[in-house]
């Protein structure tokens, strides 16, 4: 049983022998330890952090700000086209209303020159049925003339003027 | 027939021999054994194995919240993301379980959920020392916790921290009762925080210590007990993590009973 | 003679400590159990729980360790 005494027990663990050992090396083991992280890791990291996280809210702010920018160039974009919209409509509209002027104006012309040559034409079928009824009435006057002079019948030319006339208007 | 208690106690050796009567010798806690490093007797200041890794851990701690982010990158490196990562975890766990004024002790908790951790995994690397498989250690640990939210608690609160041991919404006749119960809960809170994780560690590398002895006895059939070895030590990973964000939550919650004591 | 049964009883202790982690797997299952079943049913409110998961499954698990070194204390440190 020599040995058994020489070896401690079984359970290194319950050695009390290396506890003082264990005990001195942990405390300066945390000490250090501790120092390292609260001065030097602990610092660094939590400045990395803040600062990603500041560089992430001004980028956000900054695409905030492209964003109203974008907003404001489409607004202008809209803008302009609705200014060259309304002005091709301004356009559009002036050049139908100068068509509409000239059609008038075509129209107008091609009016009075239908007028003009409806005139015309009707002096000159007036002008026709008048030679015509001229005519008409000196036939008529020389037919009665001849017909009365076949019968031997005296008549002045005036008398049978009037009464073919006469007998013409009431036929007419 | 007294050939058992002499076998235990024969001279170590980190392989599993055969004794004289064909039995198998493992020696689980051997890895435990906190040795000099430069030989000669343990005194209090002697550079041992366990002042080795738990160098190592620190070494390893600084590397990663140290090194890792040295170059302080708006868009993190991965050994800068791991950091941080690590930071706001612990960060938010302080924060949400301790309460917002809780925030001027993360500090103090951050060191010790990095020591927890990096000595669990660190102890996991084949023949290496696990410190916090000691219950030297993790009792100290625990309570200097302990007896830092204990006297926090009386500095803030004054007796009304004894609130915490005096439930007010249960009946009257009950609470003397209740009062005794929590009495002990709070007391145990050290011991059971300690050798939670001591023994969490303990266990694991015993186990695996084993499984590898069989490995070591079985001759031909020795890949089983490895790929059981392999098994345990994707747990044993797990377990290393777990219990050392167990460690520190219950610290935070210790801590917010020390704060709120009034929950 | 005497250490032997001494031995004995300290081994047999031992495998019977190891039967109380057999109750601590069962407490680690409840809380994991209940934490998924209550996850399931409301799963947003699921990430805010896990912390809670972890300090049960520690406290359970704990209990299982205490006896695991309870057989260790009988195996070799008695």
């Amino acid at each position: 049983m020599a040995e058994t005494a020489a070896s401690g027990p079984g359970m290194p663990q319950l050695d009390i022998t290396t506890f003082p050992n264990q005990i001195f090396w942990l405390v300066v083991t945390m000490v250090v330890l501790y120092f390292i992280m609260s001065r030097v890791a602990l610092p660094r990291i939590a400045a990395v952090i803040a600062d990603r996280r500041s560089t992430i809210t001004s980028d956000i702010a900054a695409a905030e700000e492209f964003k109203l920018k974008a907003q404001e160039a489409e607004d202008t974009y809209n803008q302009a086209l609705a200014d060259a919209r309304a002005e091709a409509h301004r356009i559009i509209e002036a050049a139908k209303a100068d068509m509409q002027a000239e059609i008038d104006v075509q129209i107008a012309k091609a009016d009075a020159e239908i007028a003009a040559q409806t005139a015309e034409s009707e002096r000159r079928i007036r002008e026709i049925r008048d030679n015509a009824m001229s005519m008409v009435s000196e036939v008529s006057n020389d037919v009665t003339k001849d017909i009365l002079a076949a019968f031997d019948m005296k008549a002045d030319g005036r008398s049978v003027t009037a009464a073919v006339s006469a007998r013409l208007k009431g036929g007419a | 027939m007294k050939l058992p208690r002499k076998m235990r106690v024969r001279k170590k050796g980190t392989r599993p021999v055969a004794d004289e009567n064909g039995g198998l010798v493992i020696k689980p806690m051997d890895q435990f054994e906190v040795k000099a490093l430069f030989g000669g007797d343990v005194s209090w200041y002697t550079p041992t194995n366990v002042t080795l890794w738990m160098a190592l851990t620190v070494l390893a701690a600084t590397a990663l919240m140290v090194i890792g982010a040295r170059k302080r990158a708006v868009v993190p490196s991965r050994g800068q993301s791991m950091a941080e990562m690590t930071y706001s975890f612990i960060y938010k766990m302080v924060e949400d379980v301790a309460g917002h004024d809780a925030v001027r002790f993360f500090p103090h908790i951050f060191t010790l959920f990095m020591f927890v951790l990096f000595a669990n995994l660190l102890g996991l690397i084949p023949f290496a020392f696990t410190t916090t498989s000691h219950i030297a250690v993790t009792a100290v640990l625990a309570l200097t916790v302990f007896f830092t939210v204990t006297a926090l608690g009386f500095i803030l609160h004054g007796t009304k921290f004894l609130k915490l041991f005096w439930v007010d919404s249960a009946p009257l006749a009950l609470r003397p009762v209740l009062a005794l119960i929590e009495m002990i809960s709070y007391f145990v809170r050290p011991v059971s925080h300690s050798i939670r994780l001591a023994g969490a560690m303990m266990a694991g590398h015993a186990v695996a210590k084993v499984f590898a002895g069989f490995a070591a006895a079985l001759g031909a059939a020795f890949f089983l007990p490895i790929l059981a070895v392999t098994a345990l030590y994707a747990l044993e990973l797990l377990v290393a993590v777990i219990q050392a964000y167990v460690f520190t939550i219950l610290t935070c919650v210790y801590l917010k009973d020390a704060l709120h004591p009034s929950h | 003679m005497e250490g032997d049964l001494v031995q004995m009883g300290a081994y047999i202790g031992a495998g019977l400590a190891c039967i109380g982690m057999g109750g601590a797997g069962i407490g680690v299952g409840h809380v994991a159990g209940n934490y998924l079943s209550g996850a399931l049913r409301n799963p947003s409110a699921a990430a805010g729980q896990t912390a809670f998961l972890f300090i049960g499954i520690a406290f359970a698990e704990a209990l299982g360790i205490f006896s695991f070194l309870v057989a260790l204390l009988l195996m070799f440190a008695v």
